[in-house]
């Protein structure tokens, strides 16, 4: 076939045929594992993370703990932590992939939970307790709304990590889009050029429009006032120089 | 106890096994020389192409925006994504790590580099330009080493990050010890193999990050003073 020579032209032969779609396995198929294997991470990671990041934030304590987190996530090798959990009581399947993903969820978390509260006026916070709040009316009432903001760029960089990471539960035989990159590889480059290339335009693709959806939504709970001081300022967000896998 | 150590001798199949590593040294040795040259070669490649990036974007305002964002973009594709896009080209094999590698670590430095030239601060270009500093002059002067503590933080960052990357390099052809977790979990999840590399991959990468630490230090005597 002279398509072997051209992997775009391959690449768009492949994506044109609808079975490659809707067949067991194919692209919708990927798709919902994909999504689903990142949603559950990525809430199991809030669930963990955002309790502890706002609470460490409130008491003003653990600055470095939250540091060490993010250093340590940043050195280990996602595709060891796939490899790994399955061993451990996790057993196979689905479970030891979410745990691995939100893993990798966790550190822009848990930093921008503790950020946002942490730059919270402290003026306000005074006014608070001198109105008579408690701690814990505190946090709810005056941190948490003005932390918004940082949680919700915090969602956003773990939502499209781990939606990049996710591509590599394939190596575990774990599903999701990137399977369709591996099988490609298991045909060999010249056979599977073309379906290597569709499955990285469909991962990336994805990964892309998280970024852009989440980047509309992180604008949305963001009060006007907040939005173009931060932009203005240029500087990147906390959690953005965690890991990409 | 002498025997060869093939992935049946031991039934227990431990997490950690000298024995292993002993009987596997020269595998073992060769793919962190592996992992090691490429996290170097792909960090290096990286400043090369980063700093004259930074600068341009330090420069010229205007383009600022577009280098951060190009970056910031590349960035956003997962990493399998992009070594699919360029195998299909170069086929599998150290360059197309190579390329995937180097995309990363372009915009963990570039970004890092831009804002340590942005916090240089006014009044020192000014003072630079009164002495009648030129354009070139100033920038190897006064912006860049006032910059390295930013330069080092995103080489720093680009190290780590890229260390662990390279394990995904497997799939392409060369992922160092990448190799040992992958060979592992399909040699029948040997799990002193999937952890020797693992552990080795950490180590690197703290290592590493120590050395540049080091070298900060030794570049920026005045730091030492400083608060930290």
């Amino acid at each position: 076939m002279s398509a072997a020579a051209n992997p775009v032209r391959q690449a768009v032969l492949w994506l044109n045929d609808p079975l490659n779609w809707t067949n067991p396995g194919g692209i919708l198929d990927r798709l919902g594992e994909h999504l689903t294997i990142s949603a559950l991470a990525v809430a199991l990671g809030c669930l963990v993370a955002w309790p502890v990041g706002l609470w460490l934030g409130h008491a003003g304590r653990g600055g470095g703990l939250v540091v060490l987190v993010s250093n340590a996530t940043l050195a280990i090798p996602t595709l060891a932590l796939l490899t790994i959990l399955p061993l451990t009581f996790l057993g196979f399947g689905r479970t030891p992939v979410v745990v691995a993903l939100a893993v990798f969820a966790v550190p822009p978390l848990l930093a921008n939970a503790y950020t946002g509260v942490r730059q919270a006026d402290a003026e306000a916070r005074d006014a608070a307790r001198g109105m008579g709040l408690s701690g814990g009316q505190v946090l709810r009432r005056v941190e948490l709304p003005l932390a918004v903001p940082y949680l919700a760029a915090g969602f956003r960089t773990a939502a499209v990590q781990v939606i990049a990471t996710a591509a590599l539960a394939s190596f575990v035989n774990g599903g999701g889009l990137g399977e369709i990159i591996r099988t490609g590889f298991g045909l060999s480059i010249a056979a599977g050029g073309g379906q290597i290339l569709a499955g990285g335009v469909l991962v990336a693709g994805l990964a892309l429009l998280a970024e852009l959806l989440l980047g509309i939504v992180e604008r949305l709970v963001t009060p006007r006032p907040l939005r173009r001081g931060r932009q203005r300022a240029g500087l990147p967000r906390p959690a953005d120089a965690t890991g990409r896998a | 106890m002498s025997f060869r150590l093939s992935y049946r001798a031991d039934p227990g199949n431990p997490w950690f096994s000298w024995q292993y590593v002993r009987d596997n040294s020269d595998t073992i040795v060769a793919a962190l020389r592996e992992h090691a040259s490429l996290t170097g070669r792909a960090v290096l490649i990286a400043v090369l192409i980063a700093l004259p990036l930074s600068v341009l974007a330090y420069w010229v305002r205007p383009l600022a925006g577009p280098i951060l964002g190009v970056t910031g973009v590349i960035y956003t594709i997962p990493s399998l994504a992009l070594f699919a896009f360029i195998a299909p080209y170069l086929g599998t094999g150290t360059t197309t790590v190579l390329v995937g590698l180097v995309l990363y670590a372009l915009l963990l430095i570039v970004r890092n580099v831009v804002a340590g030239l942005n916090q240089v601060p006014p009044d020192v270009r000014e003072a630079a330009e009164g002495m009648g500093y030129g354009r070139w002059r100033r920038l190897f002067r006064i912006d860049l080493p006032l910059a390295i503590p930013g330069i080092l933080t995103g080489l720093r960052l680009a190290t780590v990050s890229t260390v662990a990357l390279v394990t995904v390099g497997v799939l392409v052809g060369h992922g160092g010890l990448g190799q040992l977790i992958f060979a592992g979990f399909q040699n029948n999840l040997y799990k002193a193999e999937i952890m020797t590399g693992t552990l080795l991959c950490v180590a690197l990468a703290v290592l590493l990050d120590l050395l540049l630490v080091l070298i900060g230090r030794l570049v920026t005597p005045w730091s030492a003073r400083g608060a930290r």
